[in-house]
């Protein structure tokens, strides 16, 4: 049934072993928790160097529109190397969201833009957005685009906002740039400060119209890409957990052993080792089948969501118990990831909705 | 596919093809058929050239099996001789001499040699190490005296792998040595031993002056723990893989065709275990994937740690699920199975059966255990009695 190639290739190694070079130099855990000082902290040329210079924005672009012709395997390795760092750059937001609809939609010009690093884009959608149909809250009509979408990912940062909006005949997708006049962003409080959420607010704003028709199957398809490789950043999130709560165990001594020798904890982090194991395998079996077209990517990719989810979270809760004191601290890193992970399970709907969906999916009624 | 794994998949394809043109499944003897296949280098393709194997990956099996299958070939009877396949071929590959490997795996690979193991014993559970069941010298051979318990198929078996003491006067890992033992030896008596679900699967086994050749020894003398940690790594791997997946299936099918069993609070977690027998299936895939020389290592333990929990948590939820017929049992009588047929027996069996996989083959707190100390290189657990003869030890 599954002959899905589950592990990594050489080129997938080393494009890993690149990102995580530049995310080790720049983007070090004491930098990134100013984020929540400073929401305006700059990470802005370590995103141009991951999308431009290392080429990563346009992954999932074919090369005749100016993109690397990549699959979805290679910019799962990216994610979870974005995981493993908790890094504040928007490439799930515009290299693959807002990409992946304009390029489902039949969208070229904002899409090579997008592709070559020089645009950043962001799918105007509530972050926390479930699986199947998904439903405007923006109107178009003779006189523009008016609306509010709550809780967009990285829309503060956007120069484009992709956006579905409803029109006389149905969904459309449309682009503004969010600087136009009648776009109102307001950044929120994000619990996960290191992919900020905003407030878009539209009044009567000239947008273009960018599908050929096809706008509910292009804002589906960046829905299910965006869930299976959302699961590759939390198999990086929760391998850092576990990697650094057990060197922590080891290090850590009471009682005159080191912490980790107590089966309280040691079998606790066996079980976790197999949960994140399993994480792993789920999220590259997504990440597969999507990058080859199989029939079952939406059951995969509920698959990988609906676990994946629950692991991060879990990875996070046991790092920040098995730290102690430290764990609580802001200038531990910890709770970057605990930020990270509660917020990667709410968003593209939480495992409770994929878990339904799945349900639907196999033919199980309520 | 590379360029070599092209040519070794075409090499097979052309043996397999080989194989069949001069021993056609239908006008063959099943058994001549399989030493056909053994001699022939395809029955584990993994295992060297001369012991039914060629020296290739273990990945190609499964090329092999199902070109086979399709032609109608006979298959081994592999679930009916899971310790000989599971365990001990393994175990023979990588510690038999030439001499063992030529006499034991063609015998155990065509059925004519079933296999049980002799490990555990009443005073030796999860410390397997301080087991008891004595081995002397005696000319060419081992006069072999104790009592082994946990033996399933022992009324079926011509074989067993065996470990016992060779020398008391050592720290108890250090004076065990792994035998192959003849389970037709006047010597050996066996006795069921009839378990939570009414059948008897397992049996105790009396060993009384049952002489084992020095030529059966698998390893050195005194290499027994090695040895012995080569099986149950491969029975940790080879433990029920499938059969969550089956179990599920069997949930999903009652609830799709019983609507008057549906209840959506049980969604959500008939769903959660459906997700977990998948994500189980996948891990077990990878860890195939990853597994290039064919041993599996201490990650193993991590399947059936996972497999255990979810053949618990599906059976508990498939009896609430059927709700009054989970009240009912279908059958009481002390049966000798042959093997665990979860799939054919009703749900309370399921239940009852399930509760020995966190059990058998090493316990869950053992596994763990491993996991954490030989995986993740966390400190190991206090031995106190680690460096003290295994004769002056407290009992």
């Amino acid at each position: 049934m599954s002959t899905a190639n589950l592990l990594y290739t050489d080129t997938e190694d080393a494009l890993r072993d690149s990102v995580r070079r530049l995310f080790a130099d720049r983007c070090k855990p004491e930098a990134v928790v100013a984020l929540y000082d400073h929401p305006d902290a700059d990470f802005a040329d370590v995103w141009k160097t991951l999308a431009a210079e290392l080429g990563l924005a346009g992954l999932l672009v074919p090369e005749s529109l100016g993109g690397a012709g990549a699959s979805a395997r290679e910019a799962a390795v990216v994610m979870e190397e974005i995981g493993r760092a908790v890094a504040p750059v928007p490439f799930l937001s515009s290299a693959v969201l807002a990409t992946v609809a304009l390029l489902k939609a039949g969208e070229t010009q904002t899409l090579r833009s997008l592709a070559d690093g020089s645009t950043t884009g962001a799918l105007t959608i509530p972050l926390s957005t479930p699986p199947g149909a998904y439903t405007a809250t923006v109107r178009v009509g003779a006189s523009g685009a008016t609306g509010r979408i709550s809780s967009v990912a990285d829309a503060n940062t956007a120069d484009v906002l992709v956006v579905p909006v409803s029109g006389p005949d149905g969904l459309e997708l449309h682009t503004v740039a969010r600087a136009a006049a009648g776009v109102n962003v307001t950044p929120a409080l994000s619990l996960d400060m290191t992919r900020p959420i905003a407030d878009v607010e539209f009044s009567a704003v000239g947008s273009t119209r960018v599908d050929n028709g096809a706008a509910e199957d292009a804002v589906a398809e960046a829905l299910l890409c965006g869930a299976v490789l959302l699961a590759s950043e939390q198999v990086g999130v929760a391998q850092w957990c576990l990697e650094t709560t057990l060197g922590y165990v080891k290090e850590r001594k009471q009682f005159g052993r080191a912490v980790g020798s107590f089966q309280a904890l040691k079998h606790r982090l066996a079980d976790l080792w197999l949960e994140v194991s399993s994480a792993g395998a789920t999220a590259r079996y997504a990440a597969d089948t999507y990058a080859c077209g199989e029939a079952d990517i939406p059951i995969a990719a509920g698959v990988a969501q609906a676990y994946c989810s629950d692991v991060a979270v879990h990875a996070a809760e046991e790092c920040i118990q098995q730290h102690g004191g430290i764990g609580m601290t802001w200038e531990y890193p910890a709770h970057l990831y605990l930020k990270r992970a509660k917020s990667d399970q709410l968003a593209l709907g939480t495992p409770y909705r994929h878990r339904a969906r799945l349900a639907e999916l196999i033919d199980l009624p309520t | 596919m590379t360029f070599d794994e092209q040519a070794i998949a075409s090499d097979l394809d052309a043996r397999v093809q080989q194989l069949l043109a001069t021993h056609n499944p239908a006008h063959t003897d099943p058994q001549e058929f399989l030493k056909a296949r053994f001699d022939a280098g395809l029955a584990w393709v993994q295992f060297p050239e001369g012991h039914g194997g060629l020296g290739v990956p273990q990945s190609f099996q499964e090329q092999v099996t199902a070109a086979l299958a399709a032609a109608g070939a006979p298959e081994p009877a592999v679930a009916k001789n899971g310790i000989g396949f599971g365990m001990a071929a393994p175990t023979i590959a990588a510690f038999g001499t030439e001499e063992q490997k030529r006499k034991f795996l063609r015998p155990l690979y065509i059925n004519q040699h079933i296999y049980c193991q002799l490990f555990s014993e009443p005073g030796a559970g999860s410390d397997f190490a301080s087991l008891g069941t004595r081995a002397v010298r005696d000319g060419d051979d081992w006069i072999v005296n104790g009592q082994k318990v946990w033996t399933s198929g022992a009324q079926n078996a011509q074989m067993a792998i065996l470990v016992a003491r060779t020398d008391p006067s050592v720290p108890k890992h250090a004076g065990l040595t792994y035998f192959l033992c003849d389970m037709t030896d006047p010597g050996v008596e066996v006795r069921p031993l009839r378990q939570i679900t009414g059948e008897a699967e397992f049996n105790e086994v009396f060993l009384t002056d049952v002489r084992v050749p020095d030529a059966n020894r698998l390893g050195a003398q005194g290499q027994g723990w090695q040895v012995a940690m080569t099986t149950l790594n491969n029975e940790r791997v080879a433990i029920g893989s499938g059969v969550p997946n089956a179990m599920i299936g069997n949930v999903v099918a009652a609830w799709r065709a019983q609507p008057e069993l549906r209840n959506p609070a049980m969604l959500d977690e008939l769903m959660r275990l459906w997700v977990e027998s998948e994500a189980t299936r996948l891990t077990g895939e990878r860890l195939r994937q990853q597994l290039v020389s064919g041993q599996p290592g201490p990650e193993g333990s991590a399947m059936k740690l996972a497999l255990a929990r979810l053949t618990q948590s599906i059976s508990g939820l498939e009896m609430q699920l059927h709700g009054e017929a989970g009240l009912r049992y279908d059958d009481w009588t002390l049966r000798r199975p042959e093997m665990v047929d979860f799939i054919g027996r009703g749900p309370g069996y399921r239940y009852l059966r399930a509760k020995g996989n966190s059990i058998e083959g090493g316990t869950s707190e053992i596994l763990r255990n491993v996991i954490a100390e030989r995986v993740l290189g966390l400190p190991p657990e206090h031995r106190v009695d680690k460096n003290i003869a295994w004769k002056d030890l407290p009992r």
